[in-house]
């Protein structure tokens, strides 16, 4: 097993975990380490290919990887240390208030980190599909519109060719656009709320500019097709969300996505025992981002769900300097 | 005055997550009038929308010598909302060979439009 002591640990390299280096790095922390899964930095703006980013923190509309591109050259510059590939399996807390970070990768094998500090960005998921409730057999053809986002823009394989989607979440919307930019028919967005999830610019240049219908108070109520998806039900749902009987009809489409919102991602923080707020799936934390457990820090979306990644940059800046500040009044590691 | 309006639209703003609600008109001396923005860039998309409607375009193209692996792209400036479809096809054609870094271009003056195409993530080796 391999060893190391840090002053702060960073578990993921998103753009939570870059922000939160940096300024943990401008406050004076020296040993700073990123722990991040993928075998790349960035999270997950690497697969959102479409623009809007970074209007706040740069005053300019950049894609996603650029935005992440910004951030990842700024912590390059200030040569803070990162693994990748590695992924973090536990945090504990010794007694005498120290951190022990586990975590694996191929080279190293098992990594055991000694840290004052913790900063948990490791961002959020999508809901899983089995939330969904949608009943009969679960034929190929049904996927996340994240997982889509993923194999069209990062690998460049389409899911199918006819559309529908369920849940009309920002991804949604920039998947549906996505897929009928690249030759596929988008049936429509159907949502079981009465209003969209989504902002109302990506209604307008998501759908509108496509002509791609958006049905409010709409379900799956089936999911038709054995060994791969051949059609959905549709059904429209009274205000408490019930299905109106009489108002299904059918639509065909060899592929369904499910844009159904993000969870934060927290095992480990459950694991070492931080107190959890039912509310936004995250740590509870006071005014200065630390959670129950002094010393260990959360932002971006493992925090709650954040909008905008402007923002998960600001509050990170924000929880690298509190860090650093507890680092210095714990004592420096040199 | 209305009767001195020819033309009104009303129309959401795409230029940031605010998503103002704009209301742009052609008045009589033909200058264009936007209301219901919060900042001067709606401004100038409502008169753009009016007029003649423009998208900033974002897609990936294929990377050479590798298996399923494509690279994000996008128009460097927005182009016209009529021409979007012929740009895309102008990409099914291209294929980048690493390494490319950030704004480099892999296809000049797209679907006839004086827009570059150019890539926004770049790639080693
Ligand atoms: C599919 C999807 C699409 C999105 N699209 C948009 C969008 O278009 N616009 C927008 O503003 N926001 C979007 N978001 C929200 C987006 O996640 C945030 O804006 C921003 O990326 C959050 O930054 P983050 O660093 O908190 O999380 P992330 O970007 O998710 O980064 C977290 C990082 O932690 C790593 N990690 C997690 N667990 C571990 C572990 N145990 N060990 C090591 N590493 C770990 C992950 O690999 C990842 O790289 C999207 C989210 C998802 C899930
Ligand atoms: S007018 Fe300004 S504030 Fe309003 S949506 Fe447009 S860019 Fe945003």
């Amino acid at each position: 097993m391999s060893r190391r002591e840090e002053e702060v640990v960073i578990i993921g390299g998103g753009p939570a975990g870059l922000a939160a280096a940096l300024s943990a790095k401008k406050a004076g922390c020296e040993r700073i380490l990123i722990l991040e899964r993928d075998k790349e930095l960035g999270g997950i703006l690497n697969q959102c290919i479409h623009n809007g980013f970074g209007l706040h923190t740069f005053k300019e509309e950049l894609t996603g990887p650029e935005y992440a591109d910004r951030y990842i050259q700024m912590v390059l510059a200030e040569e803070i240390s990162c693994l990748l590939r590695t992924m973090v399996t536990n945090i504990s807390l010794e007694e005498d208030g120290w951190k022990v970070v586990t975590a694996m990768n191929k080279d190293q094998g098992l990594l055991e980190i000694r840290t004052k500090s913790v900063i948990l960005a490791m961002g959020c998921r999508e809901r899983p599909r089995g939330a969904l409730n949608i009943p009969g057999y679960r034929p190929a053809g049904i996927y996340s519109a994240g997982t889509a986002q993923y194999y069209v823009n990062m690998e460049g394989r389409m899911p199918g060719r006819t559309v529908v989607i369920l849940g009309s979440g920002d991804i949604g919307l920039i998947m549906a656009r996505r897929m009928v930019l690249e030759g596929a028919k988008v049936q429509c967005v159907a949502e079981l709320r009465p209003y969209s999830g989504g902002l109302k610019r990506n209604i307008v240049q998501c759908l509108d500019d496509f002509g791609i219908p958006l049905y409010l108070s709409t379900t799956v109520s089936a999911i038709h097709g054995r060994e791969r998806v051949e059609g959905v039900t549709l059904t429209r749902v009274d205000e408490n969300g019930k299905p109106i009987p009489g108002s299904e009809w059918e639509v065909p489409c060899d592929t369904l996505l499910l844009s159904c919102g993000l969870i934060p991602e927290n095992e480990l923080t459950v694991g070492l025992g931080a107190q959890m707020d039912a509310k936004t799936n995250g740590p509870v934390v006071n005014e200065r981002l630390e959670c129950s457990i002094s010393g260990v820090f959360a932002c971006g979306n493992v925090l709650h769900v954040h909008e905008l990644v402007d923002h998960v940059s600001a509050e990170a800046d924000k929880a690298g300097r509190f860090a650093a500040a507890y680092v210095q009044t714990e004592g420096r590691l040199i | 005055m209305t009767e001195n309006k020819t033309k009104t639209v009303e129309m959401t703003c795409i230029c940031c997550p605010v998503g103002c609600a704009l209301k742009a008109e052609i008045l009589a001396d033909g200058r264009v009038q936007v209301t219901g923005n919060k900042c001067p860039r709606g401004a100038a998309y409502g008169e753009k929308e009016l007029i003649s409607p423009t998208r900033i375009v974002t897609s990936t193209v294929r990377v050479a010598g590798r298996k399923d692996a494509v690279v994000g792209v996008k128009t460097a400036s927005d182009i016209p909302k009529e021409k979007i479809m012929e740009c895309m096809k102008a990409l099914r054609n291209i294929t980048v060979t690493p390494p490319v870094a950030i704004g480099d271009v892999v296809l000049k003056n797209v679907a006839d439009t004086g827009v570059d195409i150019v890539v926004t993530r770049g790639i080693r080796e």
